[in-house]
């Protein structure tokens, strides 16, 4: 027996349906802001990969930016430089001898405690030192303040890299070294400046004068010959395959193939650079021309695909008030269509650049992995480049080099970011709306 | 010395441009030309650079080695009893003489007397054939301009024929491209046909133990080399399925949240940020690779090694205690961040092409954003993203610098992630870098692996790009 009428019966159904679809939205919203929210995890993650990426290398570079020099006043004994050879001479010998003497300290015998003074100068002394008595001979016998790097170690102790608390057998200063230079450093003779040796010198085996201005250098010849060689072959066959080609079997196969070109691995370029240019045409190893020219051939697939974009985004309309106009097919498209174009084929083209700046993978196959001192100058001598140089460095035993491939990476990423800007305002400025 | 050439080219095509308008317009007097003036100069232009440019180019082509056939023609007998690389050396010094610098090696007596000798030949033919090209190239210029002269009449339609070359030129240009992967196959194809015939296709394909390391003295270990690829193949296979997990599922969400959920202004800043990761160059992701996320992984994976120990889970403990920096999970992962940015603007491209009713639709029928997106908008761009994640799996096995500085080197036929293994890519740059003779089997392997990973990869893109297609002619 129940009191219940049918109109309670259906209300309690109603009810209960209502509760489950109440229910089952209310498990679809979950859903659905969980889905927001794993989509919002995944920018978090990607943004965090950055950070982590960007912190990194600048706290592991910034460090290069800066660097020490000590300041130790040579006398110039005339017993012990050569006159006539003055690169002979054991320069460094004598100025930790006598740095010792003025810090009052006697040397052994066996002159250890000079050999370890001596580690803690760069070897650059020597080369001052010499460089000073072959321009001026009449410092010999005087006495003269020498300004030269520290060596890395001291470096990277004085920057906190090399710690005091590490047993002594575990790092690269003895406790003596460590003790003279703080002492030094009390005394003023140290001084911490900006590093700019790190942008006017080329690559060294010594970390402390090793720079970055030999491989920029080789980078800019290379990118040179990449510009000049790709930028007007893919324009070219851009504006052909866009305005003149005919559409046929031929057409066709260009054009897949160029598709396929911009996907083929970079090394693969790096091979063929090596089989056709060295190997076959022996044009010379490692130089700039080479470099250009595999980086031009990786380069021009791209270019073609942005510019052809470019010229399509050009409505047809201009093309055809010109030929109305009675221009021929090539004045149409070098004075009306190509200018039009002109600020998407200059994005694709820096673009594309920035791309072949950063490229290593095929410079490594083209002997691009040596080292290479000095600065170059030409075009077919064996250079440095910047990605390159990044490699050799990272792959260097030296700890001092570590910091000097983070400053490197610091120095290429300033191109890239400089250059995609320069796209981005580019296309910025000159976006048009047909 | 090619620098002065092309700067009288340069001068003399200039000239060529302004006498022919300056001609065509005195000749046009009283007639009526078909072209303008300028056009007239412009196809002077062109008669006169064209062949001059082609005569340079040809000489510095041939000068190389028309000059090592001159020099070995006259060599005298000293100097051809030597051994090759010493006569190398001693030419290379005859160069340096001649060019006024200072010889690299001491020169015994008859040969010592003949360096300067031979520096003197060396000069005279260099000089010759430099002379040699540059006259030629003039000489060729000036033909072709006093060619154009005779062509320069009111009724020459010179500007068709200056439009004929234009359109030349640019076919040659379409053509190089051709031309490159004409030259990518025929240099793989050569060396790695060298390669297969020291070493089997079927036991490169198939063999299990790869070590390129031929001994100097036959009775070393590993006096002959083994190169069975499959080692590599297999590693190259983890890393990338690694990337794979890394990328596909960040690089899908972020697309899927920034086409569908994101406000604008969220768009504008995220979109700029990703591009800059795309932008990256690879050896910063190595460097970051092999000092950062190795030794992060590592010191992670130590510690619960270290925490295992002693439990039930020893003998796992002991063995994660042990990892080391370079494994095929960290080359991996940096690898899976650097393919982020390429799946998820190839995605979102994608996403953005599924037609909006089909979105106004499933919102018609109640269904919430994220069912349209499950149910509706991923089926209906599932080819598409099947297409642009095959994209990526043939970008993770071509990318070379990440697993060059992370991955290590040991050629070990695993699918543990925490191992060291190799790739493709990386035993082609440890094969070519540093000292390599030319003609043995290890250095030519890596013209047979060049070849192996170009045809892979090419197949896994012509198949992506005719999914891709397939698929984007449907709403069209």
């Amino acid at each position: 027996m129940t009191d219940a009428t049918p109109d309670q019966i259906a209300g309690a159904a109603a009810k209960g349906r209502l509760d489950r679809l109440r229910a089952g939205l209310k498990r679809r919203h979950a859903r659905e802001t969980r889905f927001k929210w794993y989509g919002r995890l995944a920018i978090a993650a990607a943004m965090l990969f950055l950070a982590v990426l960007l912190v990194r290398i600048v706290e592991q570079g910034h460090t290069a930016f800066y660097t020490h020099t000590v300041t130790v006043p040579v006398f110039m004994d005339p017993a012990r430089v050569d006159r006539a050879y003055p690169q002979g001479s054991n320069f460094e010998q004598l100025a930790a001898e006598q740095q010792l003497a003025r810090m009052g300290i006697q040397d052994d015998a066996a002159g250890t405690k000079a050999a370890q003074m001596k580690r803690l100068f760069s070897s650059e002394l020597k080369f001052v030192a010499a460089d000073l008595v072959a321009k001026r001979s009449e410092v010999i016998g005087e006495t003269v303040p020498l300004a030269v790097p520290l060596s890395d170690d001291a470096d990277l102790y004085l920057k906190g890299e090399i710690s005091r608390e590490t047993p002594e057998d575990q790092r690269r200063l003895t406790d003596q070294q460590i003790a003279w230079l703080d002492r030094m450093q009390t005394e003023g003779v140290i001084g911490s400046h900006f590093n700019t040796a790190l942008f006017t010198n080329g690559d060294s085996t010594q970390p402390e004068l090793a720079g970055v201005l030999g491989a920029v250098v080789g980078s800019a010849l290379m990118l040179m010959v990449t510009a000049l060689i790709a930028i007007p072959l893919g324009v070219g066959a851009a504006i052909w395959l866009e305005e003149f080609a005919p559409k046929n079997k031929l057409t066709d196969i260009i054009e897949v193939n160029i598709n396929n070109l911009a996907a083929v691995p970079s090394i693969v370029y790096g091979l063929l650079g090596l089989a056709l240019f060295i190997n076959w045409m022996h044009l010379p190893r490692a130089s700039p021309i080479v470099g250009g020219l595999v980086l031009a051939l990786m380069a021009l697939p791209t270019l073609v695909i942005a510019t052809r974009s470019a010229l399509k985004a050009v409505p047809p309309s201009i093309r055809e008030a010109a030929l109305a106009m009675g221009a021929s097919k090539t004045q149409t498209v070098f004075s009306h269509v190509l200018p039009l174009a002109m600020p998407g084929v200059m994005t694709g083209a820096i673009i594309s650049m920035a791309h072949a700046l950063g490229e290593t993978a095929p410079l490594l196959l083209i002997g691009m992995v040596s080292f290479v001192p000095g600065v170059p100058h030409a075009i077919d001598q064996p250079v440095g480049a910047l990605p390159s140089l990044i490699y050799i460095w990272e792959n260097a035993s030296e700890r001092a080099f570590h910091e000097r491939t983070a400053a490197a990476i610091i120095v290429l990423l300033v191109f890239m970011i400089i250059m995609n800007a320069a796209a981005i305002i580019l296309r910025r400025r000159f976006e048009r709306r047909w | 010395m090619i620098w002065i050439y092309l700067l009288i080219l340069v001068a003399l095509s200039a000239a060529a441009f302004f006498g022919g308008r300056t001609l065509a317009r005195r000749r046009a007097i009283g007639a009526k030309p078909h072209s303008r003036p300028g056009q007239h100069g412009a196809y002077a232009l062109i008669w006169v650079a064209a062949p001059a440019l082609l005569v340079l180019i040809l000489a510095s082509v041939f000068a190389a080695p028309l000059q090592r056939q001159l020099t070995a023609a006259g060599t005298p007998d000293a100097v051809a009893a030597l051994e090759p690389f010493r006569r190398d050396a001693f030419f290379a010094d005859a160069h340096r003489v001649g060019r006024g610098e200072a010889a690299l090696q001491i020169w015994e007596r008859p040969l010592a007397e003949q360096l300067p000798v031979e520096a003197r030949r060396m000069v005279r033919i260099e000089r010759t054939l430099s002379w040699g090209g540059g006259v030629a190239a003039i000489l060729a210029a000036i033909l072709g301009g006093l060619f154009a002269l005779t062509q320069i009449k009111p009724q020459t339609r010179a500007r068709n024929r200056v439009e004929g070359w234009i359109y030349g030129a640019l076919f040659v240009c379409s053509a190089i491209a051709v031309l490159t992967t004409l030259g990518i196959i025929a240099s793989l194809a050569f060396d790695s046909f060298r390669f297969f015939q020291k070493v089997p296709v079927l036991d490169f394909l198939f063999g299990t133990q790869w070590s390129p390391q031929i001994a100097i003295r036959a009775d070393q270990v590993g006096s002959s080399g083994a190169f069975g690829a499959v080692p590599l193949f297999a590693g190259t296979l983890l890393i990338m399925v690694i990337a794979m997990c890394v990328a596909a599922p960040i690089g899908l969400l972020s697309a899927i949240y920034l086409s569908e959920y994101a406000g604008r202004t969220t768009r504008a800043v995220i979109k700029p940020l990703l591009e800059i990761l795309a932008g990256v160059p690879t050896v910063v992701y190595g460097f970051f690779a092999a000092l950062t996320v190795g030794p992060l992984l590592r010191v992670f994976f130590n510690e619960i090694g270290l925490f295992l120990i002693g439990g039930p889970l020893d003998g796992l403990g002991q063995y994660l205690a042990l990892v080391q920096n370079q494994m095929a999970l960290t080359a991996g992962a940096v690898m899976g961040i650097m393919l982020i940015p390429f799946v998820s603007s190839l995605s979102d491209d994608i996403l953005n092409a599924v037609p909006q009713s089909l979105r106004d639709g499933s919102f018609a029928m109640g269904a919430t954003k994220s069912e349209t997106v499950k149910r509706v908008l991923l089926p209906a761009a599932l080819p598409g993203i099947a297409g642009a994640l095959l994209l990526a799996v043939s970008r993770a096995i071509g990318e070379t610098m990440i697993v060059t500085m992370a991955a290590g080197l040991a050629a070990n036929l695993t699918f543990n992630p925490l191992d060291t293994v190799t790739t493709v890519t990386v035993q082609i740059v440890t094969l070519l870098t540093g000292d390599q003779e030319f003609n043995s089997a290890k250095t030519l392997s890596a013209f047979g692996l060049g070849l192996t990973l170009f045809l892979v990869t090419l197949m896994l893109n012509i198949i992506a790009h005719r999914i891709v297609q397939t698929y984007r002619e449907q709403y069209d």
